[in-house]
């Protein structure tokens, strides 16, 4: 059976690569995946500590990861919505030329 | 109320009214100025007839006094806090309202002929009626404000008239001296003013019984006394009665009276003899229930039928004043040569006469001989005027003569004036007046010397007039008269036609008599001089009744066989003809010395001609000592403005611009310094730290995501340790 820090190591690659993702592209719907890749590599974190805990009978960890896939699906429409909301805003969906953040 | 009573400030306000308008008018308007003073001085006239009618109408009943009072301002809240004004309709009111618009529109219509070769012509009848308006104001008044505000009224247009020919120094001088004299007087008048409203919580003389002259007030005031033991309403009387000194000319304010005479001559007539001077003396008769209270008369108050005594503390003050002035002002007389300056100091002494009436006989008698006096002495002015203005501003009554052929009118009006000037008996109204005078002197309960001044003053009031007169009037020409170069130049100041104008064939040459317009109100006011007399005689005391307010019976000779009235009347008789005289021994006889040498006063005793030639020296004795004074005083003064104050001032400004100076050194080296380098290393670090805020979320993700690295490894680390 693989060890656990097999799965770590598995989930922090994904991690990095979805932060890369989300950093360093200009596209929105890119930086969106990226979120997602984090969010998955997060859940896979969970299935993980979940399977090697002390008691891995009670389907605690699979019941949480299944609510954040269902949580994530929500969140991945509601970030949808405000990219086509930017979109119809700017004109674009190139994260350099949305900054009205700023103060 | 009657018409008349409510509408009374008409009376004052034409004139004044008529002043405003021909301050407006430009210079050359000199037909409209005259007409519309002497026009509003005719209504004023007429008016006042109405009011005198109406006086006349309601004498004998109850209330003749009456009254129109108003509120002028609030000054606090309740009774107390109100001022009042008001105007009085009572006979004294009546008389002396008819008395100065008659004796105005005379003089106005006369200056119309005496000034017509001035420039200032509309000037001289704007002042001439704020003049009229004033005094008429001072008349009508029944608040001591009202009448103090209009009595300074007049005391200015004195000092704008006097003053007329200011380019003259001489006329400057005597202006500012006449205002700053009799503003002596005035200080002492306000004084008593505040003190009577302290006193009496009013300055109304009559108001239904809460005025300051009635009873009730009164009472209250003579039962009060000053730290000398003095009743108040004494004290309040002398401070009155010192306004009254100064604008009457009484010793010792009368110095101002005879430089006066440097205005023109119908000024001196209106102003400084017949109207403006009696002001003094009819403020006395005014507040007389004031001057006449004492602890007598208040315990005769308290009896059921009470005999209200005549004299009190004041009255004996005001009769000695007078008569000293009677007197020595008829002294100084004597040895005068300006004609014009004989008459005022003549009308010095008459007022010393008027206020020693006032003191011993009360106010018919000295109101009597005012009004008279106002009628012949105006007369003796504008007759004088008429000379000068024949003579071509000859003033010097020892380089005239002869003109009574010259100028036969004025001489003989002028001889009418004087004639009831000195109390020529029977049919000259000064006989009368006076007689009355030295009739309430002689019954005089305090002392027999004022009878016997006034006595010894017609004596020398008969020896100057006939002086004058001869000197003017008789004997033969100087034979400078008209031709002079001295009198020609002040000609031309005056605005006076040359003498060659006027082609007389007689000697000398450009004397004339004067126009019309001069020679009919001389004529009136010596019909006037004449008659008014018959008034107030002791057959018929019409007058003293009238301001009485009583009903004059039938004619009674009876009267005459009273108290010693007769012998009085032919003793002062006897005193008229030793002075006219001696004067006439002195001056016009065919013998006696010629004009321009020694005076035979001199001849005779020169060390007193002397004293009375240079008027006793007090123009020298106030220059040494009260001038000098001040004069003194104002270098101290100057001297601790200069120094003292000056200097706390100096060093005061000097502290605060040593102190404003450090004050700014630290503003600009210390705080704004501080500030401005905090504010600097503000947005330096400020601008490194909006890096980060760009508005970019991929930044801000980027920035979490090292945090987080940086937490882990912390975390990692510190668990380690």
């Amino acid at each position: 059976m693989t060890p656990l820090i097999g799965y770590l190591l598995l989930s922090a690659f994904l991690f990095a690569i979805g932060l890369a993702g989300a950093l360093t592209r200009r596209n929105a719907i890119i930086v969106l995946i990226g979120i997602e890749l984090m969010l998955n590599a997060a859940n896979l974190n969970f299935i993980a500590f979940w399977r090697f805990s002390e008691h891995p009978e009670a389907l605690t960890g699979i019941m949480f990861v299944i609510f954040a896939i269902g949580v994530a699906a929500a969140e991945a429409a509601v970030g949808l919505a405000l990219i086509i909301a930017i979109y119809r805003h700017y004109k674009t969906t190139n994260l350099d030329e949305v900054d009205s953040l700023k103060g | 109320m009657d018409w008349i009573v409510k509408n009374l400030w008409l009376i004052p306000v034409l004139p004044m009214l008529a002043a405003g308008l021909s301050a407006l008018a430009p210079q050359r308007c000199r037909k409209f100025s005259a007409t519309l003073a002497i026009g509003s001085m005719v209504v004023s006239f007429l008016l006042s007839l109405c009011a005198f009618a109406h006086a006349l109408h309601s004498v004998g009943h109850e209330g003749t006094k009456e009254v129109f009072n108003f509120t002028w301002l609030h000054f606090a809240s309740g009774d107390a806090g109100v001022l009042k004004l008001g105007w009085v309709l009572d006979p004294l009111t009546a008389v002396m309202l008819v008395m100065v618009t008659f004796v105005g529109t005379l003089i106005f219509i006369y200056s119309t002929g005496y000034m017509a070769h001035d420039e200032n012509f509309t000037r001289f009848f704007t002042f001439l009626s704020l003049f009229a308006g004033a005094m008429l104001g001072v008349v009508i008044a029944n608040s001591l404000l009202l009448l103090f505000i209009c009595w300074e009224l007049v005391g200015l247009t004195s000092y704008l008239l006097i003053g007329f020919w200011y380019h003259k120094p001489s006329a400057a001088a005597a202006a500012k001296k006449a205002f700053i004299t009799t503003r002596i007087g005035d200080v002492l008048f306000l004084i008593g003013i505040v003190w009577l409203y302290h006193a009496s919580g009013t300055l109304l003389f009559y108001d239904n019984g809460q005025g300051c002259m009635e009873q009730s007030a009164l009472v209250k005031m003579v039962a009060q006394t000053t730290g000398a033991g003095m009743a108040i309403s004494t004290a309040i009387g002398l401070l009155i009665f010192a306004g009254a000194v100064g604008k009457s000319g009484q010793v010792p304010l009368h110095v101002w009276l005879p430089d006066a005479m440097e205005g023109p001559t119908p000024v001196s007539a209106l102003i400084h003899a017949a109207t403006m001077v009696a002001a003094g003396v009819f403020l006395v008769a005014r507040v007389y229930p004031l001057m006449n209270t004492s602890l007598a008369w208040l315990s005769a108050l308290a009896e059921p039928h009470p005999i209200l005594p005549v004299g009190s503390p004041a009255l004996t003050v005001i009769t000695w004043v007078g008569a000293i002035t009677a007197v020595f002002a008829a002294s100084i007389a004597i040895a005068q040569n300006d004609i014009k300056r004989i008459l005022a100091y003549s009308t010095v002494s008459q007022l010393g006469y008027m206020m020693m009436g006032l003191g011993v006989g009360g106010v018919a008698v000295g109101m009597f001989h005012l009004i008279t006096h106002a009628f012949f002495k105006a007369l003796l002015f504008l007759g004088a005027g008429s000379v000068i203005h024949g003579c071509h501003e000859e003033q010097d009554i020892c380089r005239m003569g002869g003109l009574r052929k010259l100028m036969p009118i004025t001489f003989a009006t002028y001889a009418v004036g004087m004639l009831a000037l000195c109390g020529v008996p029977l049919f000259f109204s000064g006989f009368w007046s006076k007689d009355e005078i030295l009739h309430a002197a002689h019954g005089w309960n305090v002392s027999q010397v004022p009878f016997y001044l006034g006595a010894f003053g017609a004596l020398l009031t008969a020896f100057y007039m006939t002086r004058q007169v001869a000197r003017v009037f008789f004997r033969s020409c100087h034979p400078d008269l008209g031709r002079t170069t001295t009198s020609e130049q002040r000609t031309v100041e005056h605005g006076g036609e040359p003498a060659s104008k006027h082609p007389h064939h007689e000697l000398p040459p450009g004397v004339h008599e004067s126009p019309a317009s001069m020679t009919i109100p001389l004529v009136i006011l010596a019909v006037c001089a004449g008659l008014l007399g018959f008034i107030g005689t002791p057959a018929w005391p019409w007058f003293q009744k009238f301001l009485e307010g009583e009903q004059v019976g039938a004619l009674n000779f009876a009267n005459f066989s009273e108290h010693g009235v007769v012998p009085l009347m032919i003793a002062s008789s006897i005193i008229v003809f030793i002075g006219i005289g001696l004067g006439w021994y002195f001056f016009g006889r065919k013998g006696a010395p010629p004009p321009d040498g020694v005076d035979p006063v001199e001849k005779l005793r020169p060390d007193i001609y002397v004293l009375l030639r240079n008027k006793y020296f007090i123009d020298e004795l106030y220059e040494a000592t009260v001038i000098r004074f001040n004069g003194w005083f104002a270098m101290v003064c100057d001297f601790l403005d200069d120094i003292v104050w000056g200097g706390v001032v100096a060093l005061v400004t000097c502290t605060t611009i040593g102190l404003s100076w450090v004050n700014t050194s630290i503003d600009n080296f210390v705080i704004n310094l501080g500030f401005d380098q905090v504010c600097t290393g503000l947005r330096r670090d400020g601008s490194w730290l909006s890096l980060f805020q760009n508005g970019k979320v991929q930044r801000y993700l980027g920035v979490i995501g090292a945090a987080l690295v940086v937490l882990v490894l912390l975390l990692i680390w510190g668990l380690k340790g």
